[in-house]
């Protein structure tokens, strides 16, 4: 703390290292965690079929953990996001199963009944500033209860094929190649190079006025990582049945909060009000919209991720999404996010999702029991948060 | 009479700022001295090292109790050796019950099992003592302040107390409370206690206390023996030099730009009791316009009120600026205004500390960098190294989080947030609290270079050498109200102190008693 004027260069690998290691160790953990299953299952974890699958099984949880990072970064919480999940999911069978309604206006009907929950909870959380661990609490429980008193206990299935296709469903091949699938392979590779080319220009731009902190080495190769990991991803993809349509829900969502979060003002907003609430207020921000608004966002994708499992398991059970809201806090607190507010990233918190992910599918071919499998990972989840905690009493 | 306590060559530093620079000062067994100094004098500083707040160590200098050198290093310590402190803010649980606050830390227990009879009994010895009649079950967020603080001296007295120390106690007593604590405090004296009492109220003192220590600048300035005139301390607490502190200045003041009237905030926390009782003034441009007062004196409410009521409870008043009435009863409304409010307390409400210097500089004005919603990277990064060259923040980068800057640094950071949304009234609540001599001088040539360029800029301030040197005007508040209004060309430190000192009471009003002005003067 004391007067600010050390300098600092900015080829200074090392250095940079130990001020980014979070962003970087996280990811790094991700490779290590990969490339130990690859080697330890022998190769299943990278097949085509295992790598769709692994998006198929994790999606609901990447899709809830954007906007629960939001929350945790707002210096909140959500617990409901399970039960409202399911209760969502519940509601969309009766009315595709039992009422007949088309698909289309059902999943516009479940958003609105998400948002609509999200935003009970957060009017008392903003508004009345009841503690968002108790309000949410509270609402775990409703929903559940809602969930099983609207299912009158029983499963309600099968839904139309082409409700399934939201959540088992694959891209069409619109070129009509066959394998492997053309659109897939023109989408994953235009996203690979247009990421590419946004991270080129961004570092030229900053080169331009000297202030590129990043090591030249270190930008190149963490690109030519993400790029070549993609490309070879849209390969193996295309070549078994195209890209996943979840995947493709997945990755919008993920853009688009990952700008929403670094780049608009109200994502500027939620990080001032989880850094510091009182400065945030006396300057003239209007903290109670912008909590009650990520409490509504979150509602919606908690509907979201209830619409695609409900979808995957192809019946709406009074059981499903159980424990779910446990699975997204961890992805984002593996991913970096901070307890106490205004630290964390959409990537991270998808990175963290991914981790968890990993970890289960590899310990599910290896045929570890559940028992051991809940043991790891609670282990990780610690480790990860100890490694945060040591990391800033250093700095 | 023999010294009970023996302070030598007292030095301590924190970084960039020398608090205490070598204080020397015996007390003498049986005696109440007194200590007095401005707000920042670094009277707390010293009982902070009396106490083992700050460890030995941490400080240079040594500490005689009974003639022996001690080597506290923290509350534990000092209180076993009999010195206890009772700090203005009060440290009591309001949810607890009087004995369990008594007893907190304390217990009266076997094997962790708590006497709760013994408890209760004790406390009622000790409530007897203090004179205070309540049951000891009560529970302390129930009483009134004056009732509190003789909890907090009840508290004091359960531990084998030799050495009394007591900031301010009677900044928060109405006169009834205030005379019956320091009668108190004089029957503690006769069975032979020594007290420590850090006090702003003169009169107080001369009525109490049996001899005064000054402070001024971290230094022991003076020390009387017995009764002094008042002028005579007011001089010792303010008399200082004031060479080339202050950038030299020419004054261009224009036509009234903001008229407040009758502007009134109630405590939320105390039922009926006023932070603001009808303030009224008026601000011109290129006008700064100092307010000056006691800590306390509700300067900071005044201020936050004003913009967006951030403290307080709005009770009534007006905002007039350019002649027409303005609504500024949110912060996002004030802003609009053209209202601008630079904190005292800038860690915990200027800053989002974990956030870099790019970050915190636009916040009070996102717009100005996203217009249409999206951030303009390069625009956030132009106007943060535009203000760190212009304002001269001394950082590594605008990419430094600010948690990691200096006081002085982190100020400049918080103006530079103010000064980005573009106000035509700057209120800056002690802007300099905290900052080191070369630091204030360049926030003060700011606020000359702001005012120079048509702004007209409020600055709340407990250093009156800094309202006297930056200053066109300057508003005495005490007690929530405004009791004086001088331009800066005729106020003295003295003029200030005595208008602050007598504002208690009408000396004009012939019908009030003697009396009647002793006790009035006993709730300044």
């Amino acid at each position: 703390m004391s007067d600010s004027t050390e300098t600092r260069s900015s080829g200074d690998t090392f250095g940079f290292i130990r001020r980014n290691i979070r962003e970087y160790g996280i990811l790094f953990a991700l490779i290590i965690i990969m490339a130990f299953f690859q080697i330890v299952t022998g190769g299943i974890l990278f097949r085509p079929v295992n790598l769709t699958n692994l998006f198929l099984q994790n999606s609901h949880i990447v899709i809830m953990a954007v906007g629960m990072l939001l929350i945790i970064v707002a210096g909140h919480i959500d617990l409901s996001v399970g039960s409202v999940a399911a209760f969502v999911g519940a509601l969309a069978a009766l009315m595709i199963v039992k009422m007949g309604l088309p698909i289309p206006v059902v999943v516009v009907l479940s958003l609105v009944a998400g948002a609509l929950i999200g935003a009970a909870q957060g009017y008392w959380i903003a508004y009345w500033k009841i503690p968002s661990f108790i309000v949410t609490l509270a609402g775990m429980l409703v929903f559940r209860g809602l969930t099983m008193w609207i299912l009158k206990g029983q499963s309600i299935g099968p839904f139309p094929r082409e409700f399934q296709m939201i959540a088992s469903g694959f891209i069409p091949d619109l070129f009509g190649v066959g394998k492997p699938n053309a659109l897939s392979l023109v989408l994953g590779w235009a996203a690979a190079v247009s990421i590419l080319w946004l991270q080129i220009r961004a570092r030229k731009r900053e080169e331009a006025v000297g202030i590129a902190d990043e090591p030249f080495a270190f930008f190149a190769a963490k690109n030519a990582l993400i790029f070549v990991a993609l490309v070879w991803m849209t390969w193996a993809l295309a070549n078994f049945r195209g890209l996943p349509n979840v995947f493709m829900v997945m990755a919008v969502l993920v853009a688009l909060y990952a700008f929403i979060s670094e780049r608009t003002t109200i994502g500027r907003w939620i990080y001032a009000i989880g850094g510091n609430a009182k400065a945030a207020k006396l300057s003239g921000i209007n903290s109670e919209r912008v909590v009650f608004l990520t409490f509504v966002n979150m509602g919606m994708l908690a509907a979201l991720a209830g619409l695609v499992v409900s979808a995957r398991l192809n019946s709406a059970t009074p059981k499903a999404g159980v424990g779910f809201e446990l699975d997204v806090i961890a992805a984002v607190f593996i991913g970096g996010a901070s307890m106490a507010g205004g630290v964390g990233t959409v990537i991270g918190a998808v990175v963290g999702a991914f981790i968890m992910g990993v970890m289960n599918n590899g310990m599910s071919i290896l045929g570890i029991g559940i028992d051991y499998q809940q043991v790891i990972k609670g282990l990780v989840l610690m480790a990860a948060v100890i490694f945060d905690v040591s990391n800033k009493s250093k700095s | 009479m023999n010294a009970i306590l023996e302070m030598r060559g007292i030095t301590k530093e924190f970084p960039g700022v020398k608090a205490l620079d070598n204080v020397n000062i015996t007390v003498q067994r049986g005696e109440i001295r007194a200590l007095c100094g401005e707000n920042g004098a670094g009277k707390s500083t010293l009982m902070k090292v009396l106490s083992g707040v700050y460890p030995h160590g941490s400080y240079q200098g040594e500490i005689l109790y009974n003639g022996k050198p001690m080597a506290f290093r923290g509350i534990p310590d000092s209180e076993e050796q009999g010195i206890v402190i009772i700090h203005q803010e009060l440290a009591l649980v309001p949810q607890m019950s009087i004995a369990e606050n008594i007893f907190l830390g304390n217990e009266l227990a076997h094997r962790g099992v708590i006497d709760r009879h013994e408890t209760n009994r004790r406390t009622a010895e000790l409530l007897a003592k203090v004179g205070l009649r309540e049951s000891p079950e009560t529970k302390v967020g129930t009483l009134g302040m004056g009732k509190q603080q003789l909890v907090e001296i009840a508290k004091a007295l359960s531990k084998k107390v030799d050495l009394l120390i007591l900031d301010e106690p009677t900044s928060s007593l109405n006169e009834n409370d205030s005379a019956a604590l320091l009668r108190l405090l004089a029957s503690f004296r006769e069975q032979g206690m020594t007290a420590i009492m850090i006090s702003h109220k003169l009169n107080e003192i001369s009525q109490l206390c049996d001899s005064i220590t000054v402070i001024r600048d971290g230094a022991t300035v003076a020390h009387h023996q017995g009764m002094v005139p008042e002028s005579q301390i007011i001089k010792d607490m303010v008399g200082r030099s004031m060479n080339d502190r202050y950038p030299p200045r020419e004054p261009k003041i224009g036509e009234v730009v903001m008229q407040v009237r009758d502007w009134t905030v109630a405590d939320p926390t105390r039922d009926g009791r006023l932070m603001v009782d009808s303030a009224s003034f008026d601000l011109r441009q290129g006008e700064v316009l100092g307010i000056a007062g006691l800590m306390g004196a509700g300067r900071t409410e005044l201020a936050m009120s004003i913009f967006g009521r951030s403290m307080g409870e709005f009770r009534k008043g007006s905002v007039k600026i350019h002649g027409k009435e303005v609504d500024v009863s949110t912060v996002p409304k004030a802003i609009k205004a053209g209202l601008a409010y630079v904190t005292e307390d800038r860690k915990s409400l200027g800053l989002v500390l974990i956030d870099t210097i790019k970050r915190n500089i636009p916040l009070a004005n996102l717009p100005g960098i996203a217009p249409k919603g999206v951030i303009d990277r390069e625009k956030e990064g132009k106007v943060a190294r535009d203000y760190r060259k212009q304002i001269n923040i001394r950082s590594s980068s605008v990419d430094q989080a600010t948690v990691n800057l200096s006081g002085g640094n982190q100020q400049k950071v918080v103006l530079a947030k103010w000064l980005f949304s573009g106000p035509e009234i700057l209120i800056l609540d002690e802007p300099t609290r905290g900052i080191d001599v070369g630091a204030k001088y360049e926030i003060y040539t700011i606020i000359r270079d702001l005012a120079a360029a048509g702004k007209s800029i409020i600055v709340v301030s407990s250093e009156m050498p800094e309202l006297l040197g930056i200053t066109d005007r300057i508003l005495v508040m005490n007690e929530g109200r405004l009791v004086g209004d001088l331009p800066t060309a005729e106020a003295t430190q003295e003029k200030i102190m005595s208008i602050i000192i007598h504002s208690g009471h009408d000396l004009t009003d012939e019908s009030v008693t003697p009396e009647q002005i002793e006790a009035e003067a006993a709730h300044v």
